[in-house]
Order: structure tokens, then C-alpha cells, then sequence
């Protein structure tokens, strides 16, 4: 049973980010592709914003591992 | 198969200190900067040689990098020691981890082995300290820059209800920033030695390879995500100030 709380926590928390992430992906490339000189601008921002999305997934993850290790 | 533990273990006591083994990495991780600072130091020469040039071109970027964030140049000189400790001491620590015999040496405990050496940010009080200093250290510098009762203004606003509540809703989100940032670095270190674990076991000596890159790519990106977002918390702490005025 406990096997399966952590496969359900970690697979079904990671769906909204993985949208997330690749929905900013995809905007950060629209704005280079637009405006290609201030491509440095953009990136910074986009890693930044990357990282905040890729954190709910890893709060998924970690709930995850508690499961299964304590 | 190793076992995965989620803490630490501990490989020995001073009094009633636990060193464990991600200490004792971390540990060599301050010794190896420190080391390399202290060495450094006395070789500064007005023409550089490589490796000053190496260095130059880094702070550079650096610096560059924080302008763009924090406005001026001075605020940007002001504020690297912050920004370059966290970024350097948390990539330090994450490619540390990643060298051969991290984990593999083993110290024997009567019945129970236990890895000597551990990736320091693995474990979650190492990020954790690191979230509360960072925390702590942005709304310091937001105090000193805008003065306590401006600073104090932003969340504790009495002129009406509304803003009551958004007064709340800022002091919840820097607490939430603590949670964010240590499990952010906990988060992706501790997967990533699970990970490792794991492929090394299914299929040893050719698998783990482009995993380590992996790892040493998202050991670089999460010290630098620390280190960016440290400035900008830091950023627009510091021009609350400014914004209040108006």
C-alpha cells in the first residue's frame, strides 16, 4: 500500500509542473524568436521562472521519499 | 543494494555534536575555497596570469549579471560577497559530491557500515540553513536600506482592511521562501544521489554516465537558481523602500 501512495504521489504531482515548465519554455522561445537581442534578458528570466515550477515537483518528490523511507 | 537513508548518518561524536558524513563534505568543501582564497590572495599581480583571468572574467559576469538585477553598479559591488558565497560554496559542494569515493568509502561500526562521505546538500539541515540565512540576510539588508518602520510597513499596513491582508499574505511568503529554497536544493541533490544509486545498481559502469552529467549540470543550475533568487528577493527588498514613497 505504501508502495503505491508513492508511486500515485510522485506520478500524478509531477503532471502540472512538467505542463508548466514546457508552457514557459515555449513562451521564453517566442519572445527570442521575436526579439533575438535581447535574447540574454529572456533566458535569464525564463531559467528563473523554470526553477520556480521545477520546485513543485520536487516538493512532490520529497513527499514521495518520505513516504517510502520513514 | 545500499540502503537510502533520508538523514545523514553519523560518523562520530565531539561531546554531544553529531558529525555526520555530509558535514564532514562540506567541511572539505570550505577548507578546498578557503585554501584556494588564502593561496590566491598573495598572487594578485596588476597583469593577470590564467588563472586571475579566469577569475576576472568570472566576477565579471557576476557582476554583470547582478547590474541588470539590481540597478547600479555599486549596489551590484555591494551585494557580491552575499550572492558570490552562496553560488560558489553550493556548487563547490554539489560536484564534490559527485567525485568517486563519495559514498563508496565505507567506516565500520561493529555490525553496521556507514558511507564516510556524503553530498552536504543531501541533507535537508545543510539547505536548510542556507534558506534561513538567505532569508534572514534579504530582509536585513531591506531594513537597512528602506529603515525599520518603512519596512515594517509592508507587513503591518493599518491604513485598510485590504492591505491588512496583503500585509499577512507577505509575511506567509517569506516564510514559504524558507520551504522553497531549502527543498528546491534538497530536493534535486537528494534525487539525484537516489538516482545514482539506483542506475548503479541496474547496470554498473555504463548507465551511470550521461546521469553524471546530468548531475553535474543540475548541481551547477541549482547554485546558481540560489544564488539568482536570493538577488532578486534581495532586489526588490531593497526597493520596497523606494515604492512606498510613492
Amino acid at each position: 500500500m505504501r508502495l503505491l501512495a508513492t508511486a500515485i504521489a510522485i506520478g500524478v504531482g509531477v503532471i502540472a509542473p512538467a505542463i508548466g515548465i514546457g508552457m514557459i519554455g515555449a513562451a521564453g522561445l517566442n519572445g527570442i524568436s521575436r526579439n533575438p537581442e535581447a535574447a540574454s534578458k529572456i533566458q535569464t528570466n525564463m531559467i528563473l521562472a523554470i526553477a520556480f515550477a521545477e520546485a513543485l515537483g520536487i516538493y512532490s518528490l520529497v513527499i514521495a521519499l518520505i513516504i517510502k523511507f520513514t | 543494494m545500499e540502503e537510502i537513508s533520508l538523514k545523514a548518518q553519523q560518523l562520530f561524536s565531539i561531546g554531544s555534536f553529531n558529525v555526520t558524513n555530509g558535514l564532514l563534505l562540506a567541511f572539505f568543501a570550505m577548507l578546498i575555497l578557503v585554501g584556494f582564497a588564502l593561496i590566491f590572495k598573495g598572487k594578485i599581480k596588476l597583469v593577470p596570469g590564467k588563472v586571475q583571468a579566469v577569475v576576472e572574467m568570472g566576477i565579471d559576469a557576476l557582476l554583470g549579471l547582478m547590474e541588470s538585477i539590481l540597478g547600479t553598479r555599486e549596489a551590484a559591488e555591494k551585494y557580491l560577497p552575499l550572492i558570490a558565497t552562496i553560488f560558489v560554496f553550493i556548487i563547490t559542494s554539489n560536484w564534490l559530491g559527485l567525485l568517486p569515493g563519495v559514498g563508496s568509502f565505507v567506516l565500520r561500526h561493529g555490525e553496521s557500515e556507514v558511507p564516510l562521505l556524503r553530498s552536504p546538500a543531501a541533507d535537508l539541515n545543510f539547505t536548510l540553513a542556507l534558506a534561513v540565512m538567505a532569508v534572514v540576510v534579504t530582509n536585513f539588508f531591506g531594513i537597512i536600506a528602506s529603515g525599520i518602520f518603512k519596512y515594517g510597513k509592508k507587513f503591518l499596513n493599518f491604513s485598510n482592511p485590504i492591505n491588512f491582508f496583503v500585509g499577512i499574505l507577505e509575511l506567509i511568503s517569506e516564510l514559504s521562501r524558507v520551504v522553497s529554497f531549502s527543498f528546491r536544493l534538497f530536493g534535486n541533490v537528494f534525487a539525484g544521489e537516489v538516482l545514482m544509486i539506483i542506475i548503479v545498481f541496474l547496470l554498473p559502469y555504463v548507465a551511470p554516465v550521461p546521469f553524471m552529467l546530468m548531475e553535474l549540470f543540475v548541481g551547477a543550475v541549482q547554485a546558481f537558481i540560489f544564488a539568482m533568487l536570493t538577488l532578486v528577493f534581495l532586489a526588490s527588498n531593497i526597493a520596497h523602500g523606494e515604492h512606498a514613497e510613492h
